[in-house]
Order: C-alpha cells, then sequence, then structure tokens
C-alpha cells in the first residue's frame, strides 16, 4: 500500500494527490509515467508524474475523473492509500537544448507540461507555455507554469479567461508572427494533439507528442499500448510515450483508445449510482 | 503390475468448457499408489537425465508405492521448489516420461501426474512444518529480479544453501507467466499461492511493483549490498505478425489477452475494473501452449466457435498433446495449414474477418519442420470479431538497453557463459531472457544459476 500525504481540488473534477513511493521519487524524471492501481479489484492506469518531492519520497498525480477508476481515485484522501504504484515507465524527455520550445498542455495535459517545460528551460531553452481549457473553471497551474516558461499563454473555448479559442489557434499566431520555433511539444486530448501535427507539419517544425493509450503492464509485455508510427507498430510504454507527431497514425489511436468505450460507461455509470447510495447512507 | 498407465481422472469437457475451474482432477491415493508400482525402478535411472532439474524419480515414486508420503515429498522438494506447479504445466511427455523404459510398451510411468499427486498431498495434509522449514536465512545477499518460473526457483535454491533471498517484481503480483500466463483452469492461483507461501516461510523476501532498470538500476542493487544478482524477466515483448488490419480493435496479443482474464480478473468484470471482450467468433493464431490455452479461455469467456489458426499440420505443433486433446475435447476448431494474411474491421475499427490463405508442407526447414509453403488462389475469409496472437515473444530490450555492460546476441537474448553469468560481473540470468521456452527449462536454469551464484560468492569470499 502507498499512503496519500495530500490531496488538492485544482479544479471541478480534476485533482491532485502525493503519494508517498520514495524509490520512484527519487528517479522520475520529466516526461516519465507510473502505472496505478487504486484497489485489489481495480484496473491498472497509466498517469503521468506531474511533480515529485524526493526529501518526502513522494510523487505528484494529477488527473481528470472521468471513468470508474479515476472517479475512485478522486474519492480518496489524505491518509488514504492506493493499493499500487510502479514507475517510473517510459523514457524520459530528452533534455536538450534546442532553442525555442513551445510547450503546450491542453486541460489536464497542463499537469504534465509542467515538468517538461521547467527541465527545457533549465536546459537553457526559451520556453512558450500554452494551456488551454473548456472554461475558466478548469485552467490549471497558471501560476506554476508562468514561473517556468518566459511566456504563458492561456486559451479557453468560451473566453472566460485568456484569449478565446483553442491552443492551436495562439500557436498559429506564434508560427505567422515569425516567432523562431525549433520544437513543439504537445499533450492533451488526441484531437488537439493531432491539430498541432497537422498545424506544425507544413512548416516542417518538430512537433513531440505524449502519447496514452490503453496499457496494462507498461513494461513492454502485454502490446496493449500499440501505435503505428511512420509504418511501424510501437509500444508506447517502452518504445515512449513520446513521439514524432508528424509520424502518428492518429485514426488508428482514437479507434484503440475506444476499445472498451461501453464497458468503460456502464462501469463509471454503476459506479455513480453506488457512489450516491453510499452518500445517502 | 498393471500393463496401461492409470488415465488422470478429469472434468467432462461439456461441464469444464464454461468454467474456469482445473479441468484435471488429479489421481486418489489409490490410483497413485498403483500407478507409482508400475514403477520398475531400473538401476539406470533414466528418467532422472530427463528431469531439467534432475529430481530423485525413482526414489520419489517408491515413496508413493510405499505409502511414505512425506518422504516422497522431501524427496521431489529436494530438487524442485514448485512441484505442485510442475506436476501440473510440465511437459514430461518430452522429458522424462520420454526416457522411461516403459515407453517402449507405449505406457510409460505417469510421472508428472505422480509429481502431482505427492505435491497436493503435501498441501492437503498440513505436512508443510516439514517440508516448508524455514532455513537458516543469512548473508550473502542475493537479489532476484522477476518472480516467474527461473527466479521462483533460483530463489528456493540460494535459500537453501543459507543466502539472503530478495525477488524484485515489476507486477503488482507474483509469478510472472505461472499467473499472468496460465489459466485457472490449468494452474490453480491457490497451488501457485501455495507454493510461493513455502518459499516466503523459508525466508524469501518479495517485493513488488518493482522494475529493475527504472525504479532501481542494477548497479543501484549492488550499492544497496547485494552481492550477486540473477535475471529472470521473463522474454516480453510479443511478436506480431505485421499483417494489414492488426492493430484494429479486438486483436490481442496472447499476453494481453490472457492478462486480463488471468492477472487483472478480467472475466469476473464488473465486480473487477479490467474488461476483456466476449468474442462469439475468435480466432486464434499459433500453435504452442499459449494459443490452447488462450483458445480455451476465449471458449470459456462465451465464444460460439474458436478456431485455432496454424500455418503448419498437427504434427508440427509445438504444444502439449494433452493441451491440444482437451482443446479438441471441448469443442475448439483447427485450420491448420492456414496463414493469415490481414484483417478487416468494421466503420467502428473492430476486427470483423481474416483472410486466410491456405499452405502446403514442403522441404524440412532448420528446425526439422517440413516448411509451409502457400497455395496459390487458395485465399478464403473466415468472419470472426476477436483475434489472439500467440506466435511468440521476442525478449524485452529494456534492462539491457538501460543496463550498461549487460550484452545481448542479435537476437536481443542476454549473453551467458557456461555458468549462466552475463556479461556483467556477479549478474546471472536464466529463463526465457536468454532462449528458454518452457516452465521447466526456465526453472531448470534458475537452479543451475543458483550453484554458479554459490560458487561465485565462495569464491568472492575466498578472495577477500
Amino acid at each position: 500500500m502507498y499512503p496519500i500525504t495530500a490531496k488538492e481540488v485544482l479544479a471541478d473534477s480534476i485533482k491532485k494527490i502525493e503519494v508517498t513511493a520514495p524509490d520512484i521519487a527519487k528517479r522520475a524524471k520529466a516526461g516519465q509515467f507510473v502505472i496505478i492501481r487504486v484497489s485489489s479489484k481495480g484496473e491498472r492506469i497509466p498517469l503521468t508524474i506531474a511533480d515529485k518531492n524526493e526529501k518526502n519520497g513522494t510523487v505528484s498525480l494529477i488527473f481528470q475523473e472521468i471513468g470508474k477508476t479515476t472517479l475512485a481515485l478522486g474519492r480518496l484522501n489524505a491518509g488514504d492509500s492506493i493499493m499500487d504504484i510502479v514507475g517510473p515507465l517510459g523514457h524520459p524527455t530528452e533534455s536538450v537544448k534546442h532553442g525555442t520550445v513551445v510547450a503546450i498542455g491542453g486541460g489536464v495535459g497542463a499537469a504534465e507540461i509542467l515538468p517538461v517545460s521547467r527541465m527545457y528551460r533549465e536546459c537553457g531553452n526559451d520556453v512558450i507555455g500554452i494551456i488551454g481549457a473548456r472554461t475558466r473553471d478548469l485552467v490549471i497551474l497558471e501560476r506554476e507554469m508562468t514561473g517556468s516558461c518566459g511566456r504563458l499563454f492561456v486559451a479557453t473555448d468560451d473566453g472566460s479567461a485568456g484569449r478565446k479559442g483553442f491552443v492551436t489557434d495562439v500557436l498559429k499566431e506564434l508560427i505567422e508572427k515569425g516567432d523562431k520555433i525549433d520544437l513543439v511539444y504537445a499533450i492533451g486530448p488526441v484531437p488537439m494533439m493531432r491539430a498541432i501535427a497537422n498545424l506544425t507539419k507544413p512548416f516542417g517544425i518538430k512537433t513531440v507528442v505524449s502519447l496514452n493509450p490503453i496499457m496494462i503492464d507498461g513494461t513492454g509485455m502485454c502490446g496493449a499500448c500499440r501505435v503505428t508510427v511512420g509504418s511501424e507498430t510501437k509500444f508506447a510504454c517502452v518504445d515512449g510515450p513520446e513521439f514524432d507527431g508528424h509520424q502518428v497514425h492518429w485514426d488508428e489511436l482514437i479507434q484503440r483508445l475506444s476499445a472498451f468505450k461501453v464497458n468503460e460507461n456502464n462501469a463509471t455509470e454503476n459506479y455513480k449510482r453506488v457512489c450516491k447510495c453510499d452518500q445517502h447512507a | 503390475m498393471r500393463p496401461t498407465r492409470i488415465n488422470m481422472p478429469q472434468r467432462p469437457a461439456r461441464e469444464r468448457a464454461r468454467d474456469f475451474i482445473e479441468v484435471n482432477l488429479g489421481y486418489s491415493s489409490r490410483q497413485a499408489q498403483e500407478e507409482a508400482q508400475r514403477c520398475l525402478q531400473c538401476k539406470t535411472r533414466p528418467c532422472v537425465a530427463g528431469c531439467p532439474v534432475g529430481i530423485s524419480i525413482p526414489d520419489f515414486i517408491k515413496a508413493i508405492a510405499e505409502n511414505r508420503m512425506p518422504d516422497a515429498v522431501k524427496i521431489l522438494k529436494d530438487k524442485n521448489s514448485l512441484p505442485a506447479v510442475c506436476g501440473r504445466v510440465c511437459p514430461q511427455e518430452d522429458q522424462c516420461e520420454k526416457k522411461c523404459v516403459l515407453l517402449k510398451s507405449g505406457h510409460p510411468v505417469a510421472i508428472g501426474h505422480l509429481e502431482r499427486y505427492a505435491a497436493d498431498w503435501e498441501k492437503e495434509n498440513d505436512v508443510s512444518r516439514q517440508a516448508c522449514a524455514a532455513f537458516d536465512v543469512t548473508e550473502p545477499r542475493v537479489a532476484i529480479v522477476g518472480s516467474g518460473p527461473a527466479g521462483l526457483t533460483c530463489a528456493g535454491e540460494l535459500v537453501k544453501f543459507g543466502f539472503d533471498v530478495t525477488i524484485f517484481e515489476s507486477l503488482h503480483d507474483t509469478g510472472g507467466v505461472l499467473r499472468y500466463g496460465i489459466p485457472e483452469f490449468r494452474l490453480p492461483k491457490k497451488i501457485l499461492d501455495y507454493e510461493l507461501n513455502c518459499l516466503k516461510k523459508r525466508g524469501v523476501k518479495i517485493f513488488t511493483n518493482t522494475l529493475i532498470g527504472r525504479t532501481k538500476s542494477i548497479d543501484d542493487l549492488f550499492s544497496e549490498g547485494f552481492e550477486a544478482i540473477f535475471l529472470g524477466v521473463g522474454a516480453g515483448l510479443p511478436k506480431f505478425m505485421r499483417v494489414p488490419g492488426e492493430n484494429l480493435n479486438n486483436i490481442f496479443s496472447a499476453n494481453e489477452f490472457l492478462s486480463r482474464v488471468n492477472l487483472m480478473n478480467a472475466y469476473m468484470f464488473p465486480e473487477y475494473d479490467t474488461p476483456v471482450p466476449e468474442g462469439k467468433r475468435v480466432a486464434v493464431i499459433g500453435g504452442g501452449n499459449t494459443a490452447m490455452d488462450s483458445a480455451r479461455t476465449a471458449l470459456r469467456l462465451g465464444a460460439s466457435e474458436v478456431t485455432l489458426i496454424y500455418r503448419r499440420s498437427k504434427q508440427e505443433m509445438p504444444a502439449r498433446v494433452e493441451e491440444v486433446h482437451h482443446a479438441e475435447e471441448e469443442g475448439i476448431k483447427f485450420a491448420f495449414l492456414t496463414d493469415p494474411l490481414g484483417y478487416k474491421g468494421d466503420e467502428r475499427g473492430f476486427v470483423k474477418e481474416v483472410e486466410c490463405l491456405e499452405m502446403e508442407l514442403g522441404e524440412p526447414d532448420e528446425s526439422g519442420r517440413r516448411k509451409p509453403r502457400p497455395v496459390k488462389g487458395s485465399n478464403f475469409v473466415m468472419p470472426i470479431d476477436m483475434a489472439v496472437v500467440a506466435i511468440g515473444l521476442s525478449p524485452n530490450p529494456l534492462l539491457p538497453r538501460l543496463t550498461k555492460g549487460l550484452e545481448t546476441t542479435d537476437w536481443g537474448e542476454l549473453k551467458i557463459d557456461n555458468d549462466f553469468m552475463t556479461t556483467k560481473k556477479g549478474v546471472f540470468a536464466g529463463g526465457d531472457i536468454v532462449g528458454g521456452e518452457t516452465v521447466i527449462q526456465a526453472m531448470g536454469m534458475g537452479k543451475d544459476a543458483a550453484q554458479s551464484i554459490k560458487q561465485y560468492m565462495f569464491q568472492k569470499r575466498m578472495e577477500c
């Protein structure tokens, strides 16, 4: 069992927990993830490591409650424990000086872009951050991102915070203004990452995306996370999770992410019903 | 003495094909004694030479025949840390029983069934204090990476020598392929748990959720005070055929399909959170034990038709005869001399058919098996809603990629010398990661590696 030492509600349905896992905290690097299991009957899901505190031996996980597992995780509080956590998994983001890096996080992806932005800045890059959300209340980590980027843009679909529009609109303006961009790094919903890759491709701007397909073991054993990159099948857990956004077969990724949608929706609805019963009791 | 061997009692095919309860029932005590009395107690003991872990087979069988069961258990456990597992999953027909002099009569002694009987007897008669008694665990400290058959056997041997043994496992549960790969109906988890508990009682420490290479490096383990390390990390990456449409939904590697069901208990969804599709028309690609396990698992999940597609003929199938026989009894269909060319999906990306080509057998290839070649124009389409690809594994590159000094062969297997030592000093390896293929081969290597580790530690101490 791995105790939760702190919990914070960042926005409606977006939560942050700190989990005691000293070995992971010691070695985790930007871009890596963990696989967790909330309880003994739970599934294994991958979550990007948002931050770590080596001294306290904790890692921070930020997640949006979208299915049964994340809902169950969101109900835990400081003092509770999760059943399993393994990591850090996947290749860390390469700490290289590219020049100017545009770091884009959509939705809960802002949590994942933060350590990447910090790392790029630490190795001498000019980092331009863009974070996007549906509406003001869902914008997370704006202050932290401001501190780790040279410039930060916020975009919301309804214009309630930052500029109205998508993160791609901001990126497009930057490109059109002629800003020199050496690398775009994007993490967030698949349609967002695809739109970014489509946008940068004609300009030949190197674009790295961090993928989050279905996984079981996360160590290369099951092949659930296979993605087509270029003409090759890759395993996101050991070959990724970062890939060249211009080479990713996006339609296939979306299709594979939907493989268990019906089961997932049923499980989530059931769970919500049961939860409500608990509250009435 | 009866001339024919006593068949393993098993549950009727119709009854068992829809649940996950064990197929084989095991001998009764009378059956076990009668079968044991068939052993000729040959002076030359050819069967022992056929056993990768060198069990004193005639001795444990004699003990059963004379109803000295505690002795039978002791003899077995002296050489084999996991007899209840081996009695169920070892291909005895290719090993000890193949060397039995009674083979000429067509009825070798049922060594595997007797091994299972003795191991189960121990479990049911609570002699665990004798057989699993704690050894005096002291130094030196050895780390075992991976809790599959190779690692567990190596650990079991090393505690016998009085070593302080710690196993690191990357998954949340122990047993490796014995847990995630082999289904409940062939190897019940409680049997595995029992054997694991014996090891723990004998002083073996186990840490799950620890992926060596990522959570800790090999060098971290040395700095923590481990003096030798055994790598039994398994084969790893599932192979795919690289045919069009293979990434459609509901096409799984056998590892994924079996892990969902065995490790994550997906057959009990929604009580357990991990889902698995209930394919109605299922194709399983491959001819090994994993293919049989996948096909029979799909059937138990509710498939109405499961077809095993294998590109050679029945004769060349690497699966155990018993497994093929069980699969046939349960109604698995076999498409021999058939090769999948590709898959097509529906508008939502779920597989709906597999296109196949018929094959014929040509000249023998380097493996000695006749090489299949396509029959022109024989293409046909099989409608399916799920496929499981069980054509083998390639070595997981993670650990060698992340560990300086750990060299691999051209096939990606770890290079080892005659003493199972890798190219990194003090680091030994065995099992699938060095080219093993079966549970018992992995166990044999784990056992031999333990001897080498003992030798290595002895020398190391002398040098000090």
